[in-house]
């Protein structure tokens, strides 16, 4: 995709959420740490109140139905939630550490701390938070972070609590584990200055770096969220939430203003086609009698099931409904995301998709005819379910169409693991706060602000400086290093490797080898941080030899996990010279008759053979040092 | 600088490059001198040190602060119960203004609907009134009488039931009052009161009310009785006896358990099934056999004996005019022996002693250490298995409604079981087991 960012006005913002490294929760004194599987626990069931009133979303009505008498759930792991999490007693004082953390993090983003910090109730009646509302406080205002294109500013740094972790949701009930309630997080939001979809990760990468070097935030998948404000000129701010890769960051991007720029060519079709709202008035009708006698597997087992399926008409849609988005998903996977969201159905059927899901296009043709559509301008939607979802659904789904008149939708969306999103919730309009009356203020005082200086996390120039200085690496591999995403990983294996293997072979390991590999178009999703430390840590042990490790890491990513790290390890074990000189002589001696007729070649003919043999095992020089020793002895060259 | 800038004002506060903009909001108690809390567009609240700030007043007035008078209303539901709600303060239903942050209580009738809209599916009539606007803790004797002939009112006018909404601190004391003011029960009277306040969506006060509609619809009894959870989860209200129950945890929504005695009744949630868990109860009256004697003496002390405590106490009290006092004693019934004689004083000049027990469970026995023996020969009234809170109940509604009696005339009617504030039996399954898994 060649699209210039600039022309089209892209502006992004960035949230990122990340749990910080307390030792206890924000509100109580339980471990601000996840329970295992094996943690004994209780379940506790609740009702939230949910005021009509408040809701407030798009169509307040249709989500208070599928809010309102839901059961929530609640785990209470043994030792990881007490009564505070569980809501049955008033929060304790704002967690010190946290607010340490956060004023820290603050000064490094140059940002100012509020005089006094007041913590709000958020409301949120998802059954997330047990109390109803999730507590937040702003610590600090305003501040920037250099970027190579220019100052990215800040907006806020909020300090507030993590939500309970969903685990099972099903008809009517949706089950939550207490453990990570009450962890708590840090949200840093910058302002709409980032251009292109580079920047976004560049961005994030560094804010990302900064929160790492403080030394006081959790570690590992989940401890970090990105969210991202994503708005092109002409077309609107979505939301996209829960990016948790960094590396997904210039997709999602990519992504969704593809899906705007798409949106608003449909818009401008539709408009050509003079497609108006009254065309598009809420319409279900009952289309069971044309499938009665389906040959699809899909229609006759929901049948069987006493479901029944219903059609909308979407006038002057036809052929709109195939285009594609973004990559898979099309214009009618949006309309099924509201069927879905809304409904609660499995989804919906386009007639842009048939025939297909062994509908025939007879069948196609007859719900054409019921529903008087012309089938080459109009479209429709099929939904199979109950009546009642399958109202909910397509009156979602036609709202939705006629959003398409008028462009695109302000929408809250998730990530995919693949960079693309989907549909989650209309974006809440105002939020909902109000004072969390039951903690006082917190009063940021000269103190406090000393004591936070002393926890400032180092600048990455402070990083580049201890990189050479203290790890002894080139200064061009330390400086590409703290550029990368993989300085994690490189400074959490020198955490735990660190008096065992030199930095820079970890390093030359990461930033060369692996990169290497890579390049090569290898896929190496299977070296995670584990199997590198696994196979430096013999390194470490002189098991291997250094030049082992490019080849058991090439080796293990092209037999895609069919042999154990371990074999390859064996395999690859480093051998002494003196079996190498026991190995050289049988070569010789296998090849003599050759190596006498090609005395000048002899070295490299036998070099050859060793080092099939040898590869990795033991140092390259030693092996040619030791070949040239014994065809002198040999040959008496 | 600060001066002239009052809440509901909007502000802009220039400080250093920083720049705020918003609604002044009222502080805290906690908050520092100098602070203006501001609530920002984005809906936070931040606290601005003024003393080194520009502050400019954009617009004065864009909220308006106020508390608007006590008052009644009236909704018709497609029930067939007339229900009247009373509120005696506390917010057991409140809204939350997001705008100013405020929560205020929830007072009309119709405000009411919208937070437990089965109101509608059980009254034909749902009458609020918002009695009074007091914390729990503020609560007197004299305000008891009075609340104690509003509800006979209403139960005179033919009400089907009486729901009050109180503060859950004092609810025992307010329970009993009502208990003993209110004779011959034609209707159950039930009060409600929130551990999770009432503007979150976690509030516990929700299903305390929806409970008391099959309680008013279900019940055989005609007791004052207090709905409250009857665990952490959402499962189902108990409906206590109002002399038999006590708060007995300071934050949890089952705090409220029945003491000595069983939970009258359960209703289930979602199913609103009502169940009678005690098959000793009083039951409803005949309408005309209903008789209001709400009068409440304020001449009663509610006293607990500790190791060392000076005897002079019990003589100050009686000294100082009191007509009765309830002593809550260590164990069987007992205060140290040198106490004796103050209690014997205090008999001698027409005070009424009456010995209860800290253990909470359990009834006091003065026979059979030396210490109650002579405690009893001193005139000490043994309380047998009444709470301490509703022996100082009890003993302010008889000195207030039936003054000028005989020291002996007390003595019966204080052991008369008149709201079954004394249970004769108690069963092993009446004591908690605690949980020894940790
Ligand atoms: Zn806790």
């Amino acid at each position: 995709m060649s699209i210039d960012y600039s022309s089209i006005g892209l502006r992004v913002g960035i949230e990122i959420h990340q749990q910080l490294a307390t030792k206890e929760k924000l509100f109580c004194s339980c471990p601000a740490e996840l329970a295992s599987d094996e943690t004994p626990k209780r379940e506790v069931r609740r009702f939230l109140k949910v005021a009509k009133s408040e809701v407030g979303e798009v169509d307040p009505a249709a989500q208070y139905e599928i809010m309102k008498g839901r059961n929530i759930i609640y785990e209470v792991p043994e030792n990881h939630a007490c009564l505070v999490e569980l809501d049955e007693e008033p929060p304790h004082d704002l967690n010190r550490e946290a607010v340490l953390i956060t004023l820290a993090i603050a000064k490094a983003l140059n940002s100012t701390p509020v005089d006094e910090i007041e913590v709000m109730r958020k409301i949120v009646v998802d059954g997330s938070n047990t109390t109803g509302f999730q507590r937040t406080a702003i610590v600090a205002v305003g501040g920037y972070l250099v970027d190579d294109d220019g100052l990215i500013r800040i907006q806020t740094i909020c300090l507030e609590e993590d939500a309970a972790r969903k685990v099972d949701e099903g008809r009517g009930y949706v089950k939550y584990n207490l453990d990570r309630l009450g962890i708590p997080l840090i949200e840093i939001a910058t302002g709409p200055d980032i251009r292109s979809p580079e920047q976004a990760m560049r961005v994030a990468f560094k804010l990302g770096l900064l929160l790492r070097l403080s030394g006081k935030v959790k570690r590992g998948i989940g401890t970090i969220r990105q969210d991202l404000n994503i708005s092109i000129k002409g077309g609107v701010k979505t939301e996209v939430k829960g990016v948790g890769r960094l590396e997904l960051i210039p997709k999602v991007v990519e992504y969704e203003v593809s899906r705007q720029l798409r949106l608003l060519e449909i818009r401008d079709e539709l408009i050509k086609r003079g497609v108006k709202e009254s065309d598009l008035p809420y319409l279900m009708v009952d289309a069971t009698d044309v499938f009665l006698s389906s040959k699809s597997r899909l229609v006759s087992s929901s049948l069987s099931k006493g479901l029944r399926i219903y059609a909308a008409p979407l006038k002057g849609f036809g052929g709109l409904l195939k285009i594609e988005l973004m990559p898979g998903r099309r214009f009618g996977t949006e309309l099924s995301d509201y069927a879905k969201a809304w409904g609660g159905v499995g989804g919906i059927i386009h007639s842009d998709e048939l025939p297909s899901y062994g509908i025939s296009e007879e069948e196609r043709e007859a719900v054409f005819r019921l529903l008087s559509l012309d089938r080459e301008r109009d479209a429709y939607v099929l939904v199979i379910s109950d009546a009642e979802s399958a109202e909910r659904a397509l009156k979602a789904v036609m709202d939705r169409a006629r959003h398409a008149l008028i462009g695109i939708p302000k929408e809250t969306r998730a990530a995919n693991p693949d960079g693309t999103t989907r549909y989650m919730r209309p974006q809440p309009g105002a939020m909902r706060m109000y004072p969390e009356t039951d903690i006082r203020p917190i009063p940021v005082t000269q103190e406090l602000l000393e004591e936070a200086e002393r926890l400032k996390p180092p600048t990455p120039e402070d990083l580049l400086t201890r990189l050479v200085r203290e790890h002894k690496l080139a200064k061009t591999l330390a400086e590409q290093l703290i550029r990368d995403p993989l300085i994690h990983t490189y400074l959490n294996l020198v955490e735990e490797l660190g008096d065992k293997v030199q930095p820079h072979v970890i390093a030359t390991t990461l930033m060369i080898h692996l990169k290497g590999l890579k390049s090569e178009g290898l896929d190496v999703s299977l070296i995670d941080e584990q199997t590198l430390k696994t196979v430096l840590e013999k390194v470490g042990e002189n098991i291997l030899s250094k030049d082992a490790v490019p080849e058991i890491l090439r080796e293990y990513s092209l037999k895609k996990g069919e042999v154990s790290l371990e074999e390859l390890i064996k395999k690859y074990t480093g051998i002494g010279v003196g079996e190498l000189e026991k190995l050289i002589d049988e070569v010789i001696e296998t090849l003599r008759e050759t190596l006498l007729t090609k005395k000048e070649k002899a070295f490299n003919i036998v070099m050859g053979e060793v080092m099939k043999k040898v590869r990795g095992r033991i140092d390259g020089k030693v092996v040619a040092e030791t070949v040239r020793k014994k065809l002198k002895e040999a040959l008496g060259t | 600088m600060v001066s002239r800038v009052k809440v509901g004002d909007r502000v802009r506060v220039r400080k250093g490059s920083l720049v705020y903009e918003g609604v002044v909001l009222p502080k805290s108690e906690f908050s520092s001198e100098n602070v203006l809390v501001i609530k920002l567009d984005n809906g936070y609240n931040v606290g601005v040190d003024v003393s080194d700030a520009e502050v400019e007043v954009i617009e004065e007035n864009v909220v308006r602060f106020h508390e608007p008078g006590l008052s009644r209303s009236v909704v018709r539901g497609g029930g067939n119960l007339k229900i009247t709600f009373l509120s005696t303060g506390g917010t057991i239903v409140s809204k939350v203004d997001y705008e100013t942050g405020a929560v205020r209580p929830a007072i009309t009738a119709t405000e009411l609907l919208e937070a437990v809209p089965e109101f509608a599916d059980y009254a034909s009539e749902l009458a609020v009134i918002e009695f009074s606007r007091l914390f729990s803790e503020d609560l007197t004797p004299a305000y008891w009488a009075e609340l104690g002939s509003e509800v006979g009112r209403l139960i005179e006018s033919g009400v089907d039931g009486v729901l009050i909404a109180h503060g859950t601190d004092t609810m025992t004391y307010t329970a009993s009052a009502l208990a003993f003011a209110l004779r011959n029960l034609p209707v159950p009277v039930v009060l409600v009161g929130s551990q999770r306040s009432s503007d979150r969506p976690s509030s516990d006060s929700v299903l305390n009310m929806r409970a008391s509609l099959a309680i008013f619809k279900e019940a055989p009894f005609g007791e004052v009785v207090v709905c409250m959870h009857g665990t952490i989860s959402d499962d189902y209200v108990l409906a206590h006896r109002g002399v038999k129950v006590r708060k007995m945890h300071s934050s949890r929504r089952d705090a409220f358990q029945s003491i000595n005695d069983a939970p009258l009744a359960r209703v289930d949630f979602p199913s609103m099934k009502f169940k009678l868990l005690n098959p000793r109860f009083i039951a409803r009256g005949r309408r005309e056999d209903f008789q209001t004697v709400s009068k409440f003496s304020d001449r009663v002390a509610l006293l607990k004996f500790y190791p060392g405590m000076e005897c002079g106490i019990i003589d100050l009290l009686v000294d100082k005019g009191y007509r009765a006092i309830v002593i809550e004693g260590t164990g069987l019934g007992h205060v140290r022996n040198a106490c004796v004689d103050s209690v014997a004083r205090a008999t001698e000049e027409g005070v009424l002693t009456v010995v209860t027990t800290q253990t909470i469970f359990g009834r006091v026995n003065m026979n059979v250490y030396s210490t109650g023996r002579r405690l009893l020969k001193a005139g000490a009234i043994p309380g047998h298995d009444i709470l301490s809170e509703v022996a100082y109940v009890k003993l302010s509604w008889m000195l207030g409604s039936y003054p000028g009696l005989e020291r002996k005339d007390y003595v019966e009617l204080f052991h008369k079981n008149i709201a079954y504030e004394y249970n004769p039996i108690h069963k092993d399954s009446l004591f908690p087991v605690w949980s020894h898994e940790y």
